[in-house]
């Protein structure tokens, strides 16, 4: 057992890390919550002093308030049931025995090695563009003379699409590591029973996978509620912005802080209720 | 029999499998092929890969026209600086938790307490605020301002049991980015607009905007849950006897940790490293935010496409690959050990 002495000495080891944390949690949102309250244009800088609410009644005033919350919650919610019913399926099939697994899996994985602004403009323009892109391309192939322009008339189907395709990696990644994990004994004795496939699926894999699919649909909310680079880069902000699309914005092209903060801080409820089902489901597993 | 349809069934899964794996990789793979076409060939559908004449010059004409040097020494700066400034600082911090975990909180007070303690620390700073007509008056009065809220909350956070602690530490990550944009934005901003009051020192003179002074700590804070988190992991598996029998030899803290604790968990620094690497290396959202010139990295470089001129999808394609090639080779290294740091620990 660890003496009181290295008690002592791991309490101080673990200070600066707390301190840095700490400050890098605690202030930017002390000040977040500070500018929310406050009239601080900087377009406008004589216009200072206490606003009450009113940066908030102007935010959620704002047509682009409702328009781009629904817009996050479709994203989230949109990427979220493609990513795990697809990464279930990809996960169950990479757990089978076939030629070339271990290649078939590193092709599958790459697209969430891709940083943001890659995939986004190789979308936009390689893929989707609507003269010179493969979809195009296909469409006329099947004899289409207008090829559906991907990101003016569906940009957040378009987005969507993008981000899916960069987490489904991460989803059936997770899956399937924890699908090898399942007991092989149950695996026999299912098999054993003879089993159909299905009913094999429902009852033994599935209820083994939902811990895990819950994880997944935590956490992928929590960075999925920040997606930025993608709607920055494809410049769809107008049409398919989300709300740290909003309160970018906010601060940059409307320089009001005040508001921006405000939205900043919807941002923070929002994921918070997330991150508090996920920090329980976390602990519950954290042996410390 | 059995054997026979074990067959088939193999052919059909290779065979569905390989598709859908080649259907996922494919927009990488038609980046990489455009990037050695000529750029009126890489409009061309459908595409004649027989007679299109293969080259090279777009990745000299990358480098030309946008430094893709510049770009690539400064993802290497931010990213190698703030990985070895999270060791530093993370080393420390999962060897206490690991080895000296702390069964019960230090402090004697209740979560409501604290709660208390810490919401009347802001409300004082808020006051604080309105008497000095919403600016602090000068740099001490703003310093003073910061420490009245900062210490109760580390000294909260501090004396958690270790659980808890460890739980905390891992929450900051799941705080959104647009919540802290504003402030930091204005810290890090040229014009030091949140601080430009302050007296007897401009701190506007020293702003951080666009320097790596301010991406390498931002992005080692960004980071240092999860590096936290996984050495933390990986400590856990290392028997606490043999640190103890160096304690026992008289080893100092020091050696401790750098001769015994350090070699022997190489692997699991290892493949932190490489996910922090990882991750650092694609974020974009502060680097769009933060940087234009001389401290932008990879991510910005290739946002700068976004606004074409004339016919540049080969450009894009050379620029794109130059930008995530190497990475994609590290991921494809180093996919094993991710799963890992990816959940946090909440998939086993």
């Amino acid at each position: 057992m660890a003496t009181r002495q290295a008690q002592a000495l791991g309490r101080l080891a673990l200070a600066p890390s707390v301190i840095a944390l700490a400050a890098w949690s605690f202030v930017p949102l002390a000040l977040t919550i500070y500018f929310a309250f406050l009239r601080y244009n900087l377009q406008d800088p004589d216009n200072t002093g206490w606003a009450g609410f009113s940066n908030f009644y102007y935010f959620f005033k704002d047509p682009y308030f409702l328009k781009d919350l629904i817009n996050t919650l479709l994203l989230v919610g949109s990427v979220i049931v493609t990513t795990v019913v697809g990464g279930v399926l990809l996960a169950l099939l990479l757990d089978q025995p076939f030629w070339g697994r271990g290649i078939v899996r590193l092709l599958m994985i790459s697209p969430f090695f891709i940083m943001p602004t890659v995939s986004s403009l190789v979308w936009k323009n390689l893929i989707m563009h609507p003269v010179f892109g493969l979809l195009a391309g296909i469409q006329r192939l099947f004899g289409a003379h207008q090829p559906i322009d991907w990101f003016g008339t569906y940009p957040r189907f378009s987005v969507a699409l993008i981000v899916s395709w960069q987490w489904l990696p991460y989803a059936a990644l997770i899956l399937l590591t924890a699908l090898q994990s399942l007991d092989e004994e149950q695996k026999d004795a299912a098999a054993m029973d003879g089993a159909p496939p299905l009913s094999y699926f429902y009852h033994i894999v599935l209820p083994h996978l939902a811990r895990p699919i819950t994880v997944v649909i935590l956490i992928e909310t929590i960075f999925l509620l920040n997606i930025f680079a993608e709607i920055k880069v494809t410049s769809v902000g107008g049409f398919a912005g989300n709300l740290t699309y909003l309160v970018f914005s906010q601060l940059n092209d409307a320089t009001d802080v005040g508001m921006a903060a405000a939205g900043g801080l919807v941002a923070v409820v929002l994921a918070n209720i997330v991150s508090a089902f996920l920090v329980r489901m976390v602990g519950k597993n954290l042996e410390a | 029999m059995a054997r026979k349809q074990s067959t088939r069934r193999t052919i059909v899964l290779t065979a569905v499998a390989w598709t859908i794996g080649i259907l996922l990789f494919f927009p990488i793979f038609w980046t990489a092929v455009a990037a050695f076409k000529t750029e009126s060939d890489a409009y061309t559908l459908p595409q004649n890969f027989l007679t299109t004449p293969w080259t090279l010059e777009n990745f000299g004409i990358v480098q030309e026209r946008s430094d893709y040097l510049r770009y690539i020494f400064n993802t290497s700066v931010i990213v190698i600086l703030s990985t070895l400034l999270g060791l530093l600082l993370a080393i420390p911090a999962a060897w206490s938790m690991a080895f000296a975990p702390q069964a019960e909180a230090t402090s004697k007070l209740s979560g409501w307490t604290w709660l208390a303690i810490i919401l009347a620390s802001l409300v004082i700073c808020f006051l604080g605020l309105y008497f000095t007509d919403w600016k602090p008056a000068n740099a001490f009065v703003g310093i003073v301002l910061l420490l009245i809220f900062v210490v109760p909350a580390s000294l909260w956070a501090w004396t958690r049991r270790t659980h808890d602690g460890l739980l905390w530490m891992l929450s900051t990550k799941m705080m959104p980015p647009a919540g802290a944009l504003i402030p930091i934005y204005l810290i890090f901003n040229r014009n030091g607009l949140v601080f430009k009051d302050w007296g007897w020192i401009n701190l506007s003179d020293y702003n951080i905007m666009d320097s790596f002074w301010g991406m390498v700590p931002l992005m080692t804070l960004l980071n240092l849950p999860i590096i936290i988190w996984m050495l933390f992991t990986y400590f856990k598996e290392i028997p606490v006897g043999i640190l103890e029998a160096a304690r026992m030899d008289g080893a100092s803290l020091w050696n401790e940790l750098a001769r015994v604790l350090t070699p022997m968990a190489l692997p699991g620094i290892a493949s932190t490293c490489l996910l922090n690497l990882i991750l650092s290396w694609n974020e974009a959202f502060w680097s769009l935010n933060l940087t234009n010139k001389y401290a932008a990295p990879l991510s910005f470089f290739i946002s700068e496409y976004s606004s074409p001129e004339g016919q540049f999808w080969a450009k894009l394609s050379a620029a794109s690959i130059m930008a995530i090639a190497p990475i994609l080779v590290i991921g494809w290294f180093s996919q094993k050990q991710l799963v890992r740091g990816l959940t946090f620990g909440a998939v086993k």
